[in-house]
């Protein structure tokens, strides 16, 4: 549906974002992940031809040469919903007005799509006087009345406080799966990425770094960098003593890990990368299919929403996630003496980035 | 005291039956400064757009030299105005001196600034993310320019209120172009400085209370429309 390579978005003159390489198929949710500043609202502007581009950009095979005919087949969502000051069923039929549509078909058109995010009973509604979450929805139905093929998002949520976000959050990959429109969504919200994506594109410092299906990008991103941002606490420097066909050994201060993948080419100090979610704390040792098995003090606890994280002393510092529940019924406390385990095939290496 | 009280019976008395110098000065004012608003707006919202929403070179030499022109003097316009348009000037062969026409290109060149300005600044006030957003929706950059007008209407018709008002008002130009003639370039307020200078108090009082008359009509009739929603 679109391809994009070696893709310049520049602001002025600036060049803010590059990207290697982009393919979007038909159908496909692609979010941009990354954190504030990073470029990827420019990347989606250069991908709609809204700034200044430099690489190939190519839609459905061909070149984009008319970037106002390319245009005519997308439509972005921004994180203000930019309504004029019309009714709701005018500004959700905009674009078809813009397109030529007679007035009883763009009406109909919009009504559509206004009752399909929820909000057809504000249609004769003015505009200027909706909440941010109706706005909102108002603007995406604007969007989705014209038929996109391919639908940009850029952080349509960040402005929405909680609970209206969670909704619309639900509504959307409802309405998007229904429609099946391909879609590119910016968002520095890892939830909001996984709700709404099949695959995810991290961009950091003006460069989409990573691109991948959202298991890959979290359970093995590219870069430390990466995996500080998609939530990897534990990046941990390592060195390869050896390694088997089925195995890797390694060494992270004084202790031995073992872990399933082969280390990087060339590398024989990796960096050891595990999310806190996959470390298991008990309280004594037991008999699993853990590889890995450490004694460990817990050095802090600290209440991170619905969850608990632990600071872990086993020789080398280890940060593990356990429910609110779990810490309750083991009575965890800070200087309490625990086991933590995680398996073989949960670590990801990635090569030391030196400099 | 007497002579003002005298000056406003007068003027009633005038007013009410219709006094045939008065009405054309009236219907003269209207005519001559109506054209020159209806030309600033026509030409002036469009280069307000183009400079208010492009960039290109020397764009603020250009917004500069347009808010010189929203003080320019009458009397200076209607020098200009007359050189270009005596029987010897460039604009000669027109015929235009002591015109209607001439009158009008004078209010005209002050009514411009004032519309391109006030319209310029309109449109730079307005969220620059929504042009974007109007071009991602399929916009043309003149849909995109004519919504954007659209959307700053209220400042817009502001300018048409601020051109009209100031056009209305002046004096120095249409004296200097118009000439003055009763009857066809005798407009309110050279009317006015000449029967004041006559001492004919009524008949200046008259003539004022129409100037103001139709000052509030045409400003209340833009500020309706200015203020009325497109949508139901």
């Amino acid at each position: 549906m679109l391809e994009a390579r070696d893709l310049v978005a520049y602001r002025g003159d600036h060049q803010v974002c590059h990207a290697a390489r982009i393919d979007l198929a038909e159908g496909e949710h692609l979010a941009l992940l990354g954190p504030n500043g990073a470029g990827k609202s420019s990347l989606v502007l250069g991908l709609a031809t809204l700034v200044r581009t430099g690489g190939e950009l190519r839609h459905r095979g061909a070149p984009i040469t008319d970037a106002e005919a390319y245009r005519r087949h997308i439509a972005v969502v921004f994180q203000r919903p930019l309504l004029l000051d019309r009714s709701v069923r005018d500004n959700a039929g905009l674009g078809l007005a813009l397109r030529g549509v007679g007035k009883r078909e763009r009406d109909a058109r919009a009504e559509n799509e206004l009752a399909r995010l929820g909000v057809a009973q504000l249609a004769d509604r003015s505009a200027l006087g909706l909440s941010g979450g109706e706005a909102q929805r108002v603007s995406i139905a604007r969007a989705l009345a014209i038929d996109p093929e391919i639908l940009f998002l850029d952080e349509p949520f960040s402005a929405l406080d909680a609970p209206t976000r969670e909704t619309f959050i639900a509504d959307l990959a409802r309405v998007l799966r229904e429609r099946g429109v391909t879609t590119v969504m910016v968002t520095h919200d890892r939830d909001e990425a996984l709700s709404l994506a099949d695959r995810v594109g991290v961009v950091m410092n003006g460069e989409l770094r990573q691109i991948d299906t959202a298991e890959a990008v979290f359970g093995m991103p590219a870069d430390p960098e990466i995996a500080a941002f998609v939530g990897v606490e534990n990046v941990l420097p390592a060195r390869v003593e050896r390694a088997t066909d089925e195995l890797t050994f390694l060494r992270i201060a004084d202790r031995h890990v073992e872990i399933t993948e082969p280390p990087p080419a060339g590398d024989d100090f990796p960096l050891m990368c595990v999310r806190p979610d996959d470390v298991v704390i008990a309280r004594e040792a037991a008999s699993s299919s853990a590889r890995n098995q450490f004694p460990a003090r817990i050095m802090r606890i600290e209440p991170i929403g619905r969850r608990t994280r632990l600071v872990l002393d086993c020789g080398f510092p280890l940060i593990a996630h356990v429910t609110r529940q779990s810490a309750r019924d083991m009575a965890l406390a800070q200087g309490d003496q625990v086991v933590a385990s995680f398996k073989a095939t949960v670590p990801h290496l990635l090569p030391r980035i030196r400099h | 005291m007497d002579l003002i009280l005298q000056g406003i019976g007068g003027a009633i008395a005038k007013l009410a039956a219709l006094d045939p110098d008065v009405m054309n000065a009236a219907v003269a004012s209207l005519v001559v400064s109506g054209a020159a608003t209806a030309l600033a707006v026509v030409t002036g919202v469009p280069l307000g757009a183009l400079v208010g929403l492009t960039r290109f070179p020397g764009r603020r030499l250009v917004l500069s030299l347009v808010n010189t022109g929203m003080g320019l003097p009458p009397v200076v316009v209607g020098l200009f105005v007359a050189v270009f348009i005596w029987r010897s000037g460039p604009l000669g062969d027109l015929n235009w001196y002591c015109t209607r026409q001439a009158m009008v290109v004078a209010q005209y060149l002050l009514a411009a600034p004032t519309v391109v300005g006030l319209t310029a600044i309109a449109l730079q006030s307005i969220d620059p993310l929504l042009r974007v957003q109007l071009l991602s929706l399929g916009a043309s950059r003149g849909q995109a320019a004519w919504l954007l007008i659209r959307e700053s209407r209220l400042l817009v018709f502001g300018a048409a209120i601020a051109g009209f008002g100031a056009v209305i008002s002046e004096i120095g130009a249409s004296l200097m172009v118009g000439c003055n003639v009763k009857g066809d370039t005798r407009v309110l307020t050279t009317a006015i400085t000449l029967e004041t200078s006559k001492g004919e108090f009524a008949t200046a009082f008259a003539l004022g209370f129409i100037l103001l008359a139709i000052i509030f009509v045409v400003t209340a009739f833009l500020t309706y429309t200015q203020q009325r929603r497109t949508y139901v």
